[in-house]
């Protein structure tokens, strides 16, 4: 990440040239030794979902195979004009918004600790990133457990109320599942902060310094500014990451119960459990779009502020 | 050097490899044909114990691989049916739960026991684990083991229930008493065993015999029942507590009423002098002047459509539904016969105290819904009915009928 970023800072503003024989040599290599990659993302990622796009516009349940047949857009239509559909949305939508924004306040907080670390900076790093070695699974399962009304320690604990039982309600569980994404996710944030702040030369915060601007202000006036690639493609990743969220759920809210259901965990049920390719498959290419329309705005956004760092605007 | 050690491990590995592969093949050749048995991995030993009784009464024809499942019947049915799905030959025989006779029979994957097979396969077995195998008049598997549940209660602190005992009797006496019943309220497949129950207890049912929706003022009792429960006498985590939850929430003491499976009776020994403690009874009454229709659950071997050796995949599931290996079963996992004359057997009257009771209960159990698209339904139920202190009996009705409606036609719901 922290290569990317200096190479996009520091390249010189394309200048506009006539193409050489050379140059055009060079492109043909360079298409050539990109074939490779390109085929091997087409294969592995291409057929899949163009495969996904063609199984849903058929009437298709593995069960019924000799009811087969082309409905075009009605297994869509059937999806966007139910309730259940759009409800899951709204909860993961709300998963995601909550979790991503605690997770930056967090990440911000434990990458300005992590850079200014002055002594034991390897062991404090290795600490903080813990979280996100575990298991997702595994982690889930501790959080379930721990909670758990019946054998979990947490309503043992003191100052909580001994019949505190989150998990047998939608705010109490959303509020659970919510507790472990961050958990769970917010060193990976914290990571790719900390790349960005080390972006930030040290001189500038000097010559604030000598001019009298408090800590405060050089955060928000230089660090920030200077730091928006970074916070952006994090937001990105952790965005699309908590959007697609299936496994907390899955071990936390078994089935998506209590009306924990996220738009994965439908396409999961219809998928897997209803082995309803047509309809399933229709669910996962709205997600798909979901997710595509998530990285444009991010990237746009990503584009307009790197411009902006060149000065081209 | 280095390089042909490196060599060396490469073929090797290969050779291990290709020897691996070779030994599910069982084409041609005259050794013991290899029959697949998929299974779920039952803790107590019984089916492994049959698989090697039947390999020994093969005396050479075949040889059965027991193919272990995990333990959770969601799970089991996922992998069976991606492999059935697309029509993996390498199973043979494999344990179906009782709610997957029809949307496996209906999508070909498994072959129907005929002419003499079905005289086998219905010979002197129970009409309740008998009516699990039915799908369009034909046979399809041969009941092996079945379930059910009992009313549990505490000898020490409430009178034995007379045999009218109902629902709402049961939970008034809990809430005079101040504890609550153990019941299965969250959101899985147990859910749908009790609103099941409760609807068949009031001559309901959610799908009739053409498969078309048939919800009527049953589900509304259901929901009644469901919700009073839940507001007068619900134990702490009902929405989440499955059947391992209820086990321990009856052993702290909490409660005087308990409905689950036989598995908590041997369970309880671990709890000194816990057993004795612990009485018995037939599945309460949805309403007062109707018997109650226990649930039924267990497992029946079918034989897959894509089995290469279907003669002997037959006879291998005979021998391991035999009366023998049915009263293993009880004995070690604890998992009640299909077979009628078994609950006579020593080990299975010695392993259930209350086999009489067991075996009447399994008699007259209301069945889940017969149909291709149980799972769906089952969803659609699973939906509708939780948490079980929101459910509104009020417009109930039409709720259900809404979404086993869209969940028979394949719909989103």
């Amino acid at each position: 990440m922290e290569a990317a970023t200096t190479s996009t800072r520091t390249a010189p503003p394309p200048k506009k040239k006539r193409t050489t024989d050379r140059a055009k040599a060079e492109r043909k290599l360079a298409w050539l030794l990109c074939a490779p990659a390109v085929i091997a993302m087409l294969v592995v990622t291409g057929y899949p979902i163009g495969y996904a796009f063609y199984l849903s516009l058929q009437k298709f349940d593995l069960r019924f195979p000799d009811d087969k047949e082309f409905v075009g857009l009605s297994n869509y239509a059937d999806v966007l004009s139910s309730t259940t559909w759009w409800s899951d949305l709204g909860t993961t939508l709300i998963i995601t918004v909550i979790s991503v924004s605690v997770e930056l306040v967090l990440g911000m907080l434990i990458a300005l600790v992590m850079h200014r670390a002055i002594f034991g900076r390897g062991p404090v790093r290795a600490a903080i990133l813990i979280p996100y070695g575990i298991v997702t699974v595994v982690a889930a399962f501790a959080w379930r457990y721990a909670f758990d009304p019946t054998s979990g320690f947490v309503p043992g604990l003191p100052l909580v109320p001994d019949d505190y039982a989150p998990l047998t309600n939608k705010e109490g569980s959303l509020f659970i599942i919510i507790l472990a994404e961050v958990w769970k996710t917010t060193p990976f944030m914290a990571l790719l902060l900390l790349a960005g702040l080390a972006l930030v030369p040290d001189e500038l915060h000097e010559a604030a310094k000598v001019d009298g601007a408090t800590t405060f202000q050089r955060f928000f006036r230089i660090t920030l500014p200077l730091m928006r690639p970074a916070i952006l493609v994090a937001l990105l990743f952790r965005t699309l990451d908590a959007f697609r969220i299936f496994d907390n759920i899955f071990i936390i809210q078994p089935g998506g119960a209590l009306g924990t259901e996220s738009v994965s965990i439908l396409g999961y049920n219809i998928l897997i459990n209803r082995v309803n390719l047509g309809l399933g498959s229709a669910v996962s290419i709205l997600i798909f779009i979901c997710v595509i329309l998530i990285a444009l705005l991010f990237v746009k956004g990503l584009g307009t502020s790197t411009a902006q760092q060149r000065g081209e605007t | 050097m280095q390089g042909r050690h490196l060599l060396a491990a490469i073929a090797l590995a290969t050779s291990l490899a290709l020897g691996a592969c070779g030994v599910g093949g069982d084409e041609g050749g005259s050794g013991p044909r290899a029959i697949n048995w998929y299974a779920f991995n039952e803790p107590g030993g019984s089916y492994q114990m049959a698989v090697d009784d039947c390999n020994k009464q093969a005396n050479g024809r075949y040889t059965i691989n027991y193919v272990k499942l995990p333990n959770i019947a969601d799970q089991q049915r996922e992998l069976l049916v991606r492999r059935l799905a697309a029509e993996d030959d390498d199973i043979d025989v494999m344990a179906l739960d009782v709610i997957w006779t029809a949307e496996f029979a209906e999508a070909g994957w498994i072959k129907p026991w005929e002419g003499e097979r079905q005289s086998m396969a219905e010979e002197g077995k129970l009409e309740g684990p008998l009516e699990t195998v039915r799908y369009q008049d034909q046979i399809w598997a041969i009941p092996f083991t079945s379930n059910t549940q009992l009313l549990w209660y505490r000898k020490d602190r409430v009178d034995p229930p007379p045999d009218d005992f109902t629902w709402d009797e049961m939970i008034d006496q809990a809430a005079e008493n101040g504890t609550a019943i153990e019941i299965q309220g969250a959101q899985y497949e147990g859910l749908v065993v009790w609103i099941n129950a409760l609807v068949a207890g009031a001559g309901g049912e959610f799908v009739n015999e053409d498969g078309e929706t048939q919800v009527d003022e049953s589900a509304v009792r259901a929901a009644e029942i469901e919700s009073k429960l839940a507001t007068e006498a619900a134990p702490p985590g009902l929405s989440t507590n499955r059947e391992d939850e209820a086990r321990i929430g009856f052993e702290s003491g909490r409660s005087d009423y308990q409905i689950n499976y036989t598995f908590i009776y041997p369970s309880a020994e671990a709890i000194e002098g816990f057993q004795d403690k612990i009485g018995w009874a037939r599945y309460p009454r949805t309403v007062k002047d109707q018997p109650s229709r226990p649930p039924l659950g267990g497992f029946n071997l079918a034989v897959s459509e894509f089995s290469n050796n279907p003669d002997l995949a037959f006879e291998a599931a005979e021998c391991l539904a035999n009366e023998d290996h049915q009263a293993l079963a009880a004995e070690l996992g604890g998992l009640p016969p299909t077979t009628e004359s078994v609950y006579e057997d020593e080990k299975v009257t010695k392993a259930f105290p209350f086999a009489d009771m067991l075996r009447e209960s399994i008699d007259s159990a209301g069945p889940r819904p017969v149909t291709p698209a149980y799972s769906d339904i089952s969803l659609a139920i699973q939906k509708t009915f939780h948490p079980p202190d929101g459910v509104d009996p009020d417009g109930i009705e039409e709720k259900l009928r809404d979404r086993i409606d869209k969940a028979g036609q394949g719909e989103i719901f």
